[in-house]
């Protein structure tokens, strides 16, 4: 009965979704307040009830209810606790439901914050939330519903995919979805400012800290999600390239964009039209992943071939919400070029071309992405671009920005000064080299590793240069606002995963090898000695465990137990084994015995030294948090006079009518 | 206009897309189409694997249509295979041509003694080195080689009587119907 609830709460809060989405935008075209007042109570309704369903879906696993079809797909009576919580969002129906979760979390957070919002605005912005949940709600009731019965129930259900077993898994898509789902703010609030033909300054100071939060959302699960590849894949690689992967970087490198373009448009008034169409991009693009993941265009064919309907009905959406959002643009996108004026040297410029080298990055993983649908559509055969492609193209696009990064807050706004980017250019740039020149010697003439080394220095110090001027120039309590701290945070870990990228991927040692007890393998000053496998048990799984036992010099330095587990459908998954290191992780993984019939003899093991590759996850982890800080800056917020002070600055952009009372 | 153009990039999407769904309930992702096919096969000159003094060329065997079939006796699938091969090669009307893929040659040579003998001719690549020219990445594969040493048509993996009905025949019929 419990499931059939959770079913009628989907219902109820489609419906909802229904009404917080039409009757505020009819309300605000009419001019009537009683209808835009529905907005707020309609979204907490629907929140009340979408959280209903999803607490259902997790109590029906937490008590083994396998009549239900997803549960019994998805767990087993041996499955802990923990991994039965995650398994809600293990499979598509789930995740879809979790998607929508956090779709409403935002949408209460926006109802909440935005009181001080004009109110036509206000019910605008909340509106066009709810036609999005329509949507999503439209497709997990018609094609993709998680409560569907499986009668006679069986006694025991199937498992959640041992891939996901993992605690990186339970953490990576909650984080990523909040990063998708976040970007509908500025999404929203866009296509509220085109519907009203206006877009203040002080409307994109507001939206500012929720693209910062989403953002920082999104690379906290892109960092989880590669960590989880590291550690769990068993292939010691961090990043693939592939259309899953691509889906989640492609809205974040256009979210990139969107937070500079966001701070050019607030405090400039420039680049207006622009900052609504990274805005639509970023969030347009999180559908796509979403399309591109679940439709089965592109990967997991079967899931598609069971239901066309739902790659359909997911075009179909797509088309209406991109399509329909890119025609308001072409319609209603401000036709005059607000803002002051700049010169070429000025920080305008400066933040225009990251923008315009991450957009275009942005497209080039597309294209990437697509190039197999692409090749059959013209009829070229199945072809796909792998890391060949994106690893020549991505870096070439970044270079110029990590190049650049260091001028960049040097430069003032409108006429930024030539001579103190010759000063940064000395100072930081004679330093990268002499830091270059002297770890040439260590690592044996590694191009690579030397510019990863010059890139480190060259950033840190060119973030450190500005951090020691504001020291000088401003006086206490005014140096380092957060939104100054953040963005310092955020260019510090550029500089920390360019290294960790460039250092691990030159100075890594692989090594495929055969190794019976007692061998040992000398490894970048390690010993890796093979002390034999034996068997183990864990709550649903048997493994075969190594032991390898590594020294350095004779002392021992960790012992690493990397296992071959087997759950109870039979699927077999690696579990490496490794030893983090801030300079360097050791990281063993179990291949296949060489006597199936003896592992207790001699088997296939993959031995890995990476050198500071932990410094790619931190530069990740700095980046996020520097988002975080960001947002945290109390200019955000918006106060009355605060509101009225903005009015003033924004009177010189051409677009902008008076909403002051 | 320009305002018009993320538009019009975005429903060239779309059209894409939608090609992709019509695409997918079209055909078999998994298949991997051989870029062999309708090319001359590759030059090849192995040892008969009874004779194994005796050399076969692919100039040998023009004239007339063959089925090459890719086997080991390593191979688990190939035992699958075996049993449906013993039965239909025969009502084929294409010579059957056995391929012996890195195989010891008396480890075949008893698995055919055990499960039988279809093929009208066994040839032997122990190294393995030809079917690399062929594309092989596993046994069994099969290829059907027309009269003038072109490949008309691959199956990768174990030929089942439904493959045979639906895929070997038809390619046989239209390849015999083209060239009497």
């Amino acid at each position: 009965m419990t499931p059939e609830l959770g079913q009628l709460a989907l219902i109820l809060a489609m419906l909802l979704a229904l009404a917080q989405s039409v009757l505020p935008l009819v309300g605000a075209w009419r001019g009537n307040r009683a209808l835009m007042a529905v907005a707020r109570p309609a979204a907490a309704g629907q929140a009340v009830f979408v959280a209903m369903a999803f607490g259902i879906l997790a109590w029906a696993f937490l008590r083994f209810d396998f009549s239900v079809q997803y549960v019994a797909d998805n767990s087993n009576l041996a499955l802990p606790w923990y991994y039965r919580i995650a398994a809600v969002w293990g499979a598509h129906e789930g995740s879809l439901l979790l998607w929508i979760l956090i779709l409403n979390v935002w949408t209460v957070a926006l109802a909440a914050f935005s009181q001080k919002l004009p109110e036509v605005f206000a019910s605008r912005v909340i509106a066009v939330m709810g036609l999005i949940a329509v949507g999503f709600l439209a497709f997990i009731i018609f094609t993709s519903n998680p409560f569907g019965r499986l009668l006679p129930m069986p006694g025991d259900g199937a498992d959640l995919n041992p891939v996901l077993q993992d605690p990186g898994m339970t953490f990576h898509p909650p984080m990523l979805y909040m990063g998708y789902v976040g970007f509908s703010v500025a999404f929203a609030f866009s296509i509220a400012a085109l519907l009203g033909g206006e877009l203040e300054q002080a409307w994109v100071r507001w939206a500012r800290p929720w693209t910062n939060v989403a953002w920082a959302f999104l690379t906290c699960g892109i960092v989880a999600g590669s960590w989880w590849a590291y550690a769990e894949l068993g292939w010691g690689g961090w990043w693939f390239w592939d259309p899953v992967e691509n889906a989640s970087f492609m809205p974040w490198l256009v979210g990139v964009a969107l937070i500079h373009a966001q701070a050019v448009t607030e405090k400039r008034g420039s680049l207006r039209a622009w900052t609504i169409l990274l805005s639509i991009f970023a969030f347009s693009l999180s559908l796509l992943g979403t399309f591109l993941v679940r439709s089965g265009v592109l990967t997991s064919v079967h899931a598609f071939a069971s239901d066309p309907r739902r790659g359909v009905f997911i075009l179909a959406f797509l088309t209406i919400v991109v399509g329909g959002s890119l025609l308001l643009y072409a319609l209603r996108a401000p036709k005059v070029l607000g803002g002051k004026p700049f010169k070429v040297v000025s920080r305008e410029t400066a933040l225009l071309i990251s923008n315009l080298m991450f957009a275009v990055a942005a497209a080039m993983v597309l294209l990437g992405t697509l190039f197999p649908l692409i090749g059959d559509a013209l009829n070229l055969g199945r072809i796909s671009v792998g890391p060949p492609y994106f690893g020549f193209l991505f870096p070439l696009l970044m270079l110029p920005v990590v190049l650049l990064l260091p001028f960049g807050p040097f430069l003032r706004w409108g006429k930024g000064e030539s001579l103190v980017l010759k000063q940064v250019l000395m100072r930081a740039g004679i330093v990268a080299a002499a830091c270059a020149i002297v770890a040439a010697f260590f690592v044996d003439g590694q191009l690579k590793a030397i510019a990863g080394v010059g890139a480190l220095v060259w950033l840190t110090v060119g973030v450190l240069l500005y951090a020691l001027k504001r020291w000088r120039e401003m006086p206490r309590g005014r140096r380092y606002p957060a939104e100054m701290a953040g963005m310092l945070l955020a260019h510090l870990g550029v500089g920390v995963f360019v290294a960790g990228v460039l250092l691990s991927e030159s100075l890594s040692v692989t090594r495929d090898v055969r190794m019976a007890p007692g061998e040992t393998q000398h490894i970048g000053n390690y010993d890796f000695r093979f002390d034999g496998v034996h068997h183990t048990t864990g709550p649903n799984w048997t493994a075969d465990q190594g032991v390898v036992t590594v020294t350095r010099n004779g002392n021992e330095t960790t012992v690493m137990h990397p296992q071959k587990r087997t759950y109870p459908r039979g699927q077999v998954q690696t579990e490496s084994a490794v030893d983090a290191g801030i300079t360097r992780d050791l990281y063993v993984a179990l291949g296949e015995p060489m006597d199936a019939n003896d592992i207790e003899g001699a088997w296939a093991l993959r031995l890995y030294y990476k050198p500071f590759i932990r410094w790619i996850w931190a530069g990740g982890l700095l980046m996020m948090l520097g988002g975080l800080v960001c947002a945290t800056d109390k200019r955000f917020r918006i106060k009355r006079s605060a509101r009225a002070e903005a009015g003033a600055e924004a009177a010189d952009g051409l677009q902008i009518q008076e909403t002051r009372a | 206009m320009s305002r018009l153009l993320p538009f019009i990039g975005f429903m060239l999407l779309v059209g894409l897309f939608g090609f992709g769904i019509w695409w997918n309930t079209q055909h078999d992702q998994n298949a991997i189409p051989s870029p062999l096919l309708d090319k001359p096969a590759p030059a090849f000159n192995l040892p008969k694997l009874y004779e194994p003094t005796q050399m076969v060329s692919k100039a040998d065997l023009l004239g007339q249509p063959y089925l090459l079939n890719v086997f080991a006796s390593w191979c688990i699938e190939c035992g699958v295979e075996h049993p449906v091969l013993t039965v239909e090669g025969p009502t084929l009307g294409v010579q059957l041509v056995g391929y012996n893929y890195k195989d010891a040659p008396d480890d075949a040579k008893g698995w055919l003694a055990k499960h039988g003998n279809p093929y009208d001719l066994l040839i032997a690549d122990e190294p393995g080195h030809t079917a690399i020219d062929f594309g092989v990445y596993g046994a069994p594969e099969s290829f059907l080689i027309d009269a003038k040493g072109v490949i008309r048509y691959k199956h990768i993996g174990p030929l089942t009587p439904d493959v045979m009905a639906k895929e070997l025949k038809p390619a046989i019929a239209a390849m015999l119907k083209e060239a009497p």
